[in-house]
């Protein structure tokens, strides 16, 4: 992650108040005075240190706070970059952080459903009714990670980990179909939080210990956390902006 | 046991649109207000680090927490309802300024054949057509013209800025603001509507396109396309928002007192009338009783209906007989969308809530349905509202959902898809309602909301057209391949669809057939006022919040006369 800080990209809320004139011609929310008495968090005299300590917070992030067992490990590691492989455009999930975007949110709140209805009683339900297992989301991958394991123990004599890449699909599409039984959860259920947690490590903000370097974004010519786009919204020319992220 | 504080005049269930509405109109009258919000208080101050996709957009930061209340759902009568575990389908809101906070601000005033859509339907199609199609469908009690006023305000309130439409009611004012930029995106749907000889026009936007200053002297700023609009806060008060537009006013008057952390658990009434309202407050867990002159219900539809039926206030409907009212007519939105995939790169990530062009050429009754087996329509949009790379992966139909092609296809394409959707009208029908569950409870021990919901024939058909005046549109566009999204067997909790869901508490202009006046004052109990969606007998082809902002000035207006005078006002 070498990227210096260019002034006119990686600008923080102060400057870019400052430089846009935007205080100083035109109305006032009064949101935007709060947002620059709450500036200390983003200072434009910390612009720097939180540059550089990001980057070392970066690399502080990729180990585990949730799983414990590098066997299990490993199997979402392989899962995952089979869903999200490197190829010419760039990193896959692996290098992008992602085993530990998905370790930091299972120990979370979300690996817990805390913000989630999960009193019983509990019934399978419709294709319609969502999300009926009494399994935790941390729970579900417990489960689903294991499963993959026996799975692929059944049918190849070999962990997940070690399998071809064709053979991983094949057992992640098992999963997929709904084809292999786990307990209290399908295992559809689980593929389909897996893929989904796997597309969130990839592209949410670095802050969260995936999309290292921004790289997700790089390959969809996202960029990020932007001020403004008042400027360029009429343009017709398709812009290339360098990303930001929340803490650049 | 419950302690029980000083009486005010008014108090209010709720703060987001609704209720800050009620407490700037009633405070300004000098009516004493109290403004119960079981969620916390915020504001754009709270929005320094707003632009995460994955906390605000995918974790739902700022909507409801359903550890705490949700709902059960099923399709139909027969199967078990179960609980809604997760947002999906609709985010509902929590918090000062409700949904308010996180919408994008599309803000429509519906067509005047909403309002009259029984009699008009069966003045030009005859009696046979509504009963074929199994529909519910009920005059509103109140006409567009009538309503026109109050449409006015409220654009004023939120700054709305827009222009003309070939199919728009009557207008007294222009809108208050100029119309959103145009863009590159927003132009290829224009130009191709245009040589469709349909009649596009820039959707009304409640973001704000040059700052602003409403009637109430709130100050919003000029918006930034920032891109990050919907299930956000903006971090500039440049959209339209209750905590920005209302809410401050109302405390200013001195008569608006908020409590959040507040959630109502009953209305308490002696059978006639409301006396008050019992509440928690969540952090302490103790509870109170608000006794109150009168009662302002604005808790968005489902907490509306619940509340009235866990109340006893009202005649909860029975679909079997079709009696009672509570809960009858829910409807929600129909939503065809198709993608539109293209060799040219745009700036798909710009964008802002309402940035948007708009064709009515086949909603409400502006095209002829005479030789179609469904009535109403939709309003079809294009609308740059900024795309997000979790949330958007499109991928050429055939292609898999994981794995490396995917991730070829839909890194390609992020920049180089459009998408056009319809808000779709939705109809009543007998057995789309709501009532209380038998067997689930909310944190408090009361009984969660039980939503009975899927699509009909009606539904289906006006979809497929829709659909397919879409993929005309974006064939003209000039997309190289267009996807159009199959309607779902059933409707189903788990994707996002829309927040647009109505009835239940519905309004119309006799007690027979609507719980509320068009003062949306309850009949059962004349110092109950429910306000919001909740009130609309179907959902029409628009995003609702306009519709919802117009019903709650008429309320504060009748209520002000009711503090007065007392009565039905209608
Ligand atoms: C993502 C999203 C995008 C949207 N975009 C648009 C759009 O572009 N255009 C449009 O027209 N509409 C849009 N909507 C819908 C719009 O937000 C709602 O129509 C509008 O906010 C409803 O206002 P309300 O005051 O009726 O309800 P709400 O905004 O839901 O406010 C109700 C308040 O009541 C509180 N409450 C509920 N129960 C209790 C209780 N028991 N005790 C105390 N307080 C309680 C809630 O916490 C909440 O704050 C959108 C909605 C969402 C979620
Ligand atoms: S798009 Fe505009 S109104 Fe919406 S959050 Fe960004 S700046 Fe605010």
């Amino acid at each position: 992650m070498a990227e210096t800080p260019n002034n006119s990209e990686n600008m923080s809320r102060r400057k870019f108040l400052r430089n846009s004139g935007y205080v100083a011609g035109g109305l006032i929310g009064g949101g935007i005075i709060g947002g620059l008495l709450g500036a200390n968090l983003n200072d434009d005299d910390n612009d720097k240190t939180a540059k550089t300590d990001t980057n070392a917070a970066h690399s502080s992030n990729q180990a585990p706070i949730y799983f414990t067992n590098p066997e299990q490990f490993a199997v979402l590691k392989a899962a995952v970059e089979r869903i999200y492989p490197k190829d010419d455009n760039g990193p896959g999930a692996v290098d992008l952080g992602v085993p530990f975007f998905i370790d930091h949110q299972l120990a979370g709140s979300y690996g817990n459903n805390t913000r989630e209805y999960m009193q019983g009683p509990f019934f399978p339900g419709s294709d319609f009714q969502g999300y009926q297992t009494p399994l935790l989301r941390h729970e579900a991958f417990d489960v689903g990670l294991a499963g993959l394991q026996s799975y692929s123990q059944q049918k190849y004599k070999k962990n997940f980990a070690e399998l071809e890449g064709e053979q991983q699909d094949e057992v992640l599409k098992a999963f997929e179909e709904k084809k292999v039984k786990l307990k209290a959860v399908t295992s559809s259920t689980f593929f389909n939080l897996l893929r989904a947690a796997t597309l969130e490590g990839v592209y949410a903000d670095p802050v969260y210990a995936g999309n290292t370097n921004m790289d997700g974004w790089k390959m969809k010519g996202f960029p990020g956390h932007q001020m403004s786009y008042l400027d360029k919204i009429d343009s017709k020319e398709f812009q290339k902006i360098k990303p930001n992220s929340l803490h650049a | 046991m419950a302690k029980t504080l000083p009486k005010t005049d008014v108090v209010v269930v709720g703060v987001g649109w609704g209720g800050g509405i009620i407490g700037a109109e009633l405070g300004k009258q000098g009516l004493k207000v109290v403004g119960l919000e079981r969620g916390k208080e915020r504001g754009v101050k709270d929005y320094y680090v707003v632009h995460d996709e994955l906390r605000y957009a995918i974790r739902y930061e700022l909507m409801q927490d359903l550890s705490k209340e949700t709902l059960t759902f099923r399709n139909v009568a027969k199967e078990r309802a179960l609980p809604m575990r997760q947002l999906g389908s609709f985010l509902l809101g929590e918090g000062l300024g409700g949904s308010g906070v996180h919408w994008n601000g599309h803000t429509f005033r519906f067509l005047p054949y909403d309002f009259e859509i029984k009699t008009e339907t069966e003045k030009k199609y005859g009696k046979n057509k509504i009963r074929d199609l199994g529909l519910d469908i009920q005059d509103w009690g109140i006409t567009y013209d009538e309503l026109e006023p109050y449409y006015d305000t409220f654009e004023k309130v939120a700054g709305i800025g827009g222009e003309d439409n070939h199919f728009q009611g009557k207008r007294s004012n222009p809108y208050p603001n100029k119309p959103m930029k145009e863009t590159p995106i927003t132009g290829k749907f224009k130009k191709a509507a245009k040589d469709m000889g349909l009649h596009p026009f820039s959707m009304p936007s409640a973001n704000m396109t040059e700052a602003y200053e409403n009637p109430y002297g709130a100050k919003m700023a000029a918006c930034q396309y920032c891109g990050y609009c919907e299930r956000f806060g903006c971090e500039y008060g440049a959209k339209a928002d209750p905590t920005v537009a209302v809410i401050p006013y109302a405390r200013s008057t001195g008569n608006f007192e908020l409590r959040t952390h507040s959630n109502v658990t009953e209305i308490l009434h002696d059978g006639k009338k409301a006396t008050g309202v019992r509440y928690v407050d969540v952090q302490t867990k103790e509870e109170f009783i608000q006794p109150a002159e009168i009662v302002v219900v604005t808790s968005y539809v489902m907490n509306n209906n619940r509340l009235l039926l866990q109340s006893k206030l009202g005649k909860p409907y029975d679909p079997k007989t079709g009696s009672g009212i509570i809960g009858k007519n829910y409807c929600y939105q129909i939503l065809p969308g198709v993608t539109g995939f293209f060799d040219e790169q745009f700036n798909t990530f710009m964008g802002a809530g309402s940035l948007g062009m708009t064709v009515d050429d086949y909603n409400g009754d502006n095209f002829d349905h005479s030789d179609l087996n469904f009535i109403h329509g939709g309003s079809i949009s294009l609308n740059q509202t900024g795309k997000r790379p979790i949330q958007t992966n499109y991928v050429p139909d055939g292609t898999p959902s994981w794995g490396k092609e995917f991730k070829e296809k839909s890194t390609h394409y992020f920049t180089r898809t459009l998408d056009l959707a319809t808000e779709g009208a939705s109809m009543p029908t007998r057995n789309n309602y709501m009532d209380l569950d038998p067997t689930y409870k909310d944190a408090f021990g009361n009984p969660l909301l039980r939503m009975t919901y899927d699509f009909t024939a009606q539904d289906r058909n006006l979809y497929s057209y829709t659909q397919k005046m879409m993929g005309n549109i974006m064939k003209e566009m000039g997309a190289k391949e267009v996807y159009a999204r199959g309607v779902s067997e059933h409707y189903d909790i788990v994707p996002y669809q829309s927040t647009h869901n109505t009835g239940g508490v519905i309004m119309g202009a006799e007690p027979g057939t609507s719980a509320v006046n068009n003062y949306s004052q309850m009949w059962d109990a004349e110092n109950v006022f429910v306000i919001g969606a909740s009130s609309f007998p179907h959902n029409s082809g628009y995003n609702p919040t306009g519709t919802v902002g117009a019903l709650a000035y008429r309320a504060a207006e009748g209520i002000i006369k009711y503090s007065k005078n007392g009565g039905m006002l209608a």
